[in-house]
């Protein structure tokens, strides 16, 4: 029982992030206390799920992505891009009724999901490594993102757009909600369905499985065009929350956390393996880094040194180089790879 | 015969991003009085020597087929720490600029020894340094620390006269001699011609008996020391340290080494190129501040679109390379 319990992949993401609850609990008595206010649940708990929406909707597209041995870097400016189109549309309409929200998401939704096919064109297509096809985004997206805004902050006078970030269903943030149905049709899409399987076999040979009969291009065109997807339902939370659009700021640095999340739930960025609920759990663990940082007053700057520590120590603990040396157990988990490097070592 | 032709391939990005340079330059001059002139040229190296010797550290990292993402942050951790100890600690400059120096140096070290005794990916690696080196300059102060010191402003404010009533800062003067080094490490050098070899395949260079390890971890340190030399230089022209100078810069060197004809795969490219990707990096700015109505953010979506362009036609190229070896 404990043995199958210390093998399962959320093991470790789930004891890390009690700890962290637990050490917020030390510093403040009443952290676990959830409130009913004005017919809404308050409470600390529930202001990490509902801050921590957009980087758990992020790490859900960058998840899959990463799954087939790429990387999005382009993210954090479809996250700007979002946000700025969002406020733009509903700034060009009279600003009456429900239409323009629909107009809004709907739009800003297309064209990140363009975007995202753009991104999964290059990578698929023409096969240009995802790094560098999706730097090319990361930095002009941002670019865009100030051309539409016009460089300036717009700010959104409209109220039924704060909804999507700041409204309430059944007295839990809506924003919750929306993650959980991402998160239950990625998960019911690559675990009940032969798809999921597709992606780990694109990510750990592409080859292989094409000559399967896997259409291995329009896999991985898909997981891009659904991380290109996440990152605008995030921008248009983030945009919600601050009911403005900021093209120079915002969705900055959220490429790094979004692959320390799904780093830290387990997913090997060597791709062909991926764990959707350790991705949320890796991005409950920063957003509650981030909370707790805040609440016990140490200065905020050091959140990044705790996160590059973070990073660190979880790509070491996942090196198989690493465990050998320091642990002195050389069992060979995965024995493709390994050999191959272990060839590489020995000739 | 068709080792010639191979030859040509490799060069043709370097020619692209030459003559790219001359058109845009020859652009500018029609269009804008003024643009015409040598101070102009030269104002693109003033303005521009701390990319210039980052970039020359990136092109061997990429052309060993890493990357260093990193070098932006260590150039506002150098600033902060050569602020902080001029100004707070009240050294001299002899102590201040050798410090500051190994900082970055020692971060290139600890970089390449993971990269290399653990095999961990480059990318996630100085992913981390750059977070850890951008947390820890705010560690050091969250605010801007303003420098005023003689030998600071003696090196921002001096001129060195060239014919022709034209000047050049001394920055300009250390990243060209930067530029002079690399260039011969990098052709004329055991070590140059194993990063070569590694970028090629790090199979068979170590099948080569090439010292791979050893190597690698010289790459990072010197892609780390141009980080912190990068940042006095940066420091120099900024005259203060700040948690905030730089961000973004990394992307902006990648794109200076790619533009330059540098293959992101590894194995292909120059230190020149480099140099000249830098420029055009410059000319877009230039360019933008004489036609006065653009917008800032138009220098990054011309950024992009040439990153595009290159990163196609190095892919045509690599493609039909294969190709011919395929035929063979």
């Amino acid at each position: 029982m404990i043995k199958s319990m210390l093998k399962s992949s959320l093991f470790w993401p789930i004891i890390v992030l009690l700890l962290i609850l637990m050490i917020n609990l030390f510093f403040d008595s009443s952290f676990f206390s959830i409130e009913v206010r004005n017919g809404h649940l308050t409470g600390s708990l529930i202001d990490i799920l509902n801050r921590g929406a957009p980087l758990m909707l992020i790490s859900i597209g960058m998840t899959l992505v990463i799954a087939t041995k790429g990387i999005d870097l382009s993210v954090g400016t479809v996250i700007a891009m979002s946000g700025a189109i969002g406020a733009m549309t509903i700034a060009s309409t009279d600003g009456t009724g429900l239409g323009p929200l629909f107009m809004a998401i709907g739009l800003s939704l297309l064209i990140c999901t363009l975007v995202g096919c753009w991104n999964g064109l290059l990578v698929s297509r023409l096969g240009v490594q995802p790094i560098v096809a999706t730097l090319i985004l990361m930095v002009a997206g941002r670019g865009v993102a100030q051309l539409i805004t016009g460089g300036q902050i717009t700010t959104v006078y409209y109220d039924p757009y704060s909804y999507i970030g700041g409204g309430y269903l059944l007295a839990l943030p809506f924003s919750i909600f929306i993650v959980a149905f991402v998160f239950f049709v990625a998960v019911l899409l690559t675990r009940k369905t032969a798809l999921g399987l597709f992606i780990e076999a694109v990510g750990s040979n592409p080859d292989a499985s094409r000559l399967a009969g896997i259409n291995s291009k329009n896999i991985m065109l898909m997981v891009y065009m659904f991380s290109g997807f996440c990152a605008g339902v995030g921008g248009l939370i983030l945009s919600s929350n601050v009911m403005s659009a900021d093209g120079n700021n915002a969705g900055l640095w959220f490429e790094l956390d979004a692959i320390l999340a799904v780093v830290i739930g387990g997913t090997s960025l060597m791709g062909g393996r991926f764990y959707l609920m350790g991705t949320v759990m890796g991005a409950l663990i920063i957003q509650s880094l981030t909370t707790t940082i805040y609440s016990i007053g140490v200065p905020a700057e050091i959140n990044l040194v705790v996160k590059a520590i973070v990073v660190l120590i979880v790509c070491l603990l996942q090196s198989p180089e690493f465990r050998r040396k320091v642990f002195g157990f050389g069992k060979v988990k995965r024995s493709g790879e390994q050999k191959e490097r272990e060839g590489v070592t020995l000739s | 015969m068709i080792n010639r032709l191979s030859l040509d391939y490799k060069q043709l990005p370097l020619l692209a991003t030459i003559s790219l340079f001359v058109l845009m330059f020859s652009f500018g001059s029609l269009r804008y009085t003024g643009f015409f002139s040598t101070q102009v040229f030269l104002n693109l190296f003033i303005d521009n020597a701390f990319l210039i010797v980052i970039a020359v550290g990136m092109t061997f990292v990429i052309l060993s087929g890493g990357i260093d993402l990193s070098v932006g942050s260590l150039i506002a951790l150098t600033s902060m720490v050569a602020a902080s100890l001029t100004m707070e600690a009240q050294l001299s400059p002899w102590i201040v600029v050798p410090i500051s120096l190994l900082v970055g140096t020692v971060f290139g070290v600890v970089q390449g020894a993971l990269i290399h005794l653990y095999n961990l990916q480059p990318f996630i690696v100085t992913l981390a340094g750059m977070f850890l080196a951008r947390g820890l300059s705010y560690v050091i102060s969250v605010e801007t620390i303003a420098i005023d010191h003689p030998f600071f402003s003696y090196m921002a404010s001096i001129q060195i006269p060239l014919p022709g009533d034209n000047f050049i800062s001394i920055s300009v003067v250390i990243a060209l001699i930067v530029v002079v080094i690399a260039i011969f490490i990098g052709h004329f050098t055991n070590f140059g011609r194993t990063v070569y070899a590694i970028g090629g395949s790090e199979q068979s260079a170590m099948l080569m008996g090439l010292p791979v390890g050893r190597t690698k971890i010289l790459i990072y340190t010197l892609s780390g020391f141009c980080a912190s030399l990068a940042g006095l230089i940066f420091t120099f022209y900024m005259l203060s340290g700040y948690g905030l100078h730089a961000n973004g810069m990394e992307l902006d060197t990648i794109a200076a080494v790619v533009i330059g004809g540098t293959l992101l795969t590894g194995g292909a490219g120059y230190v020149a190129g480099s140099v000249v990707g830098v420029l055009i990096l410059g000319i877009i700015q230039t360019i933008i501040v004489f036609e006065g109505t653009l917008s800032s953010w138009w220098t990054k979506i011309a950024i992009g679109v040439l990153l595009f362009l290159f990163i196609i036609l190095h892919r045509v190229i690599v493609l039909r390379s294969e190709k011919k070896q395929a035929s063979n």
